[in-house]
């Protein structure tokens, strides 16, 4: 049935043999096979190479790790351990819990830098793919077993970068007001100055306390009376402990004296001590003839009510001109 | 009158044209089947057409592989340099190499390796062999009770696939040794990491289909022009045209297939 090319119309002159059956040379068939093996190594070499890029050949070990998102990771995507593969993502799929579990083979050889206690972490970077990484903190914990599930944290550099510009936008914000003309930051600087500026003036740190030349000079003074007064006083005390503790005994002579005195107001006081007594013996006196007195009044009561009855029974009995009449209407 | 047959007359064109593209697909398709039928039958491998078939090979192959090595190696040393210098002043310097692969072993080196034999061998082979047909060597051969086509045209489409894949293989298996000792110097201790990204760029997805490309274009490079000079006869417009014509006509025809097929790769890799 297929179409085959219409030779009718060629020429059938006669022609030197075509270029297929011209002399050949030797050994062609030899070359061709050399040729052939040549590609057939090659092929098979790379499909050899190939594979054992690919890990086929390694005997591994299987590690499931679990995201909550795989985005940006994919099949044949290395876990580095120190920055060298030792592994790489074989298959990822969905969990009945909705997360991502990403089997990861690991090689044999390189599983013992894994342990119970690894963490495995991946980074998506601003530049690059996204990397899976495995840190071993305790190097003598028990080797992690195959087919184990850990949890895979997931630090998002470009999510962070959002929350990084905000608070470095605020960080500014908090430098501007601190930096600006009129902030207390500046205020407090400028007070400082003219602190320092009255420090170094004429009456130094005295002038920049007191804030002015004038009490400071006040306060100069006042020191400098403080000091004659005190010097005064000194002389004073000296005279004082003269007078006192002195040789002429003048001061031992008044103590006498008023010793004497104090004898003398001594008995005073005794005999006005006596003379408190009789007064209070006679307040007492006066005390029970108030009591008599009560008494006496109360007898005078009850006297002056009978004549108050006796008088009301004489009016009843022998009412005195009094009208008594009662006029009805 | 010329004013209304002008766009009847345009339609007309474009549907020949149309159809006269059709028909050379088909015949290129029809060719496929007949090499295929011939390359299972043991009777292709008779000692002649063996003989054939190695010479094809043998002369096809020894003189374009050298030739090409040398040439692919020096545009690959220089592409793999730039690319490197590139990646480190932008301080990308592991991606440099998995760039490299794939501009280089993925994409260039095959469809270079296509071009290459086609303008070298087949597309001279294609209008060698209509030569053939317009002298009468053919229809001699078929005189003589030889098949021409398993004699003539078979060998020269085996020999035009063999080395696209020779040259392909050859010249990617020579930018992957240049790309490693550019980018890592002469060391043996940088060939573990470098295996494992050449793993991670060749998937089992990526290297299907860079296979695919590599024997889609063998057989392009190789079929179209054996068909357009097997099929095209005198009634067929490019017949009446000069050798130059044809020659640039088929090649146009074979440019525009590998422009498909490498469209459908870049799809299937990156899409």
């Amino acid at each position: 049935m297929q179409e085959r090319p219409d030779h009718s119309d060629l020429l059938p002159d006669p022609l030197p043999p075509p270029s297929g059956m011209q002399a050949m040379p030797k050994n062609l068939e030899f070359k061709a096979a050399i040729l052939l093996l040549v590609l057939f190594v090659l092929v098979c070499g790379s499909v050899a190479y190939l594979m054992y890029a690919r890990g086929a050949f390694e005997s591994t070990q299987e590690l499931v790790l679990l995201a909550d998102d795989s985005e940006g990771v994919v099949v044949g995507m290395d876990l580095t351990f120190s920055g060298f593969p030792i592994g790489r993502v074989s298959r990822i799929e969905l969990s009945t819990e909705g997360k991502a579990r990403m089997i990861v083979d690991v090689a044999e050889k390189d599983a013992h830098w894994l342990r119970t206690s690894s963490v495995f972490a991946m980074e998506r970077g601003i530049v690059g793919s996204t990397k899976m990484r495995a840190y071993t903190g305790v190097p003598t914990d028990p080797p992690l077993p195959a087919g184990a599930e850990r949890a895979l944290l997931v630090g998002d550099v470009a999510a962070e970068i959002p929350l990084l510009v905000a608070s470095a936008k605020q960080l500014i914000e908090n430098l501007n007001g601190l930096t600006a003309a009129e902030s207390a930051l500046s205020t407090s600087l400028s007070n400082l100055q003219g602190l320092t500026e009255k420090f170094n003036g004429p009456h130094g740190a005295l002038g920049g306390l007191m804030g002015n030349e004038k009490d400071a000079k006040k306060l100069v003074a006042t020191l400098d009376r403080a000091t004659s007064v005190l010097t005064k006083v000194d002389g004073l005390l000296v005279r004082a402990d003269n007078q006192i503790f002195g040789k002429d005994g003048n001061s031992q002579a008044t103590i006498v004296q008023l010793n004497a005195m104090l004898s003398e107001a001594r008995a005073s006081l005794k005999k006005v001590d006596a003379v408190l007594v009789d007064a209070q013996a006679i307040s007492a006196n006066a005390k029970i003839a108030t009591s008599d007195l009560d008494v006496l009044r109360a007898d005078v009561d009850r006297s002056l009510r009978k004549v108050d009855q006796l008088v009301t029974e004489i009016n009843r009995k022998w009412p005195f001109a009094r009208d008594t009449e009662l006029t009805l209407p | 009158m010329t004013v209304n047959a002008s766009p009847f007359n345009s339609f007309s064109h474009m549907g020949r044209t149309t159809l006269r593209w059709f028909i050379s697909g088909w015949r290129i398709v029809l060719f496929s089947m007949l090499v295929l039928t011939l390359a299972i039958s043991p009777a292709t491998y008779q000692r002649e057409n063996r003989h054939a078939i190695a010479h094809q090979i043998v002369l096809g192959t020894f003189q374009n592989v050298i030739w090409f090595s040398v040439l692919s190696s020096l545009i690959s040393l220089i592409l793999i340099r730039i690319v490197v210098i590139t990646a480190l002043s932008y301080g990308l310097s592991k991606y440099a190499l998995e760039m490299v692969v794939r501009v280089l072993v993925l994409e260039l080196i095959p469809l270079t390796a296509a071009l290459f034999v086609a303008l070298r061998r087949t597309l001279p082979d294609g209008v060698e062999l209509a030569e053939m047909r317009r002298r009468g060597d053919l229809a001699l051969l078929q005189q003589q009770g030889i098949d021409p086509i398993r004699r003539e045209f078979f060998p020269r489409a085996v020999a035009g696939m063999f080395s696209v894949l020779m040259l392909a293989a050859v010249s990617c298996v020579l930018s992957l040794i240049l790309a490693y000792l550019s980018i890592y110097g002469f060391t043996h201790w940088a060939l573990p990491g470098y295996t494992r990204v050449v793993g991670q760029i060749f998937n089992p997805a990526v290297s299907m289909i860079f296979l695919l490309k590599t024997i889609f274009f063998s057989l392009a490079v190789s079929l179209s022009p054996m068909a357009s000079s097997l099929y095209d006869t005198r009634d067929t417009p490019l017949h009446s045209r000069s050798k130059a014509a044809n020659e640039l006509a088929a090649m146009v025809r074979l440019f525009f297939v590998i422009l498909l097929i490498e469209v459908a790769s870049l799809m299937g890799n990156y899409y």
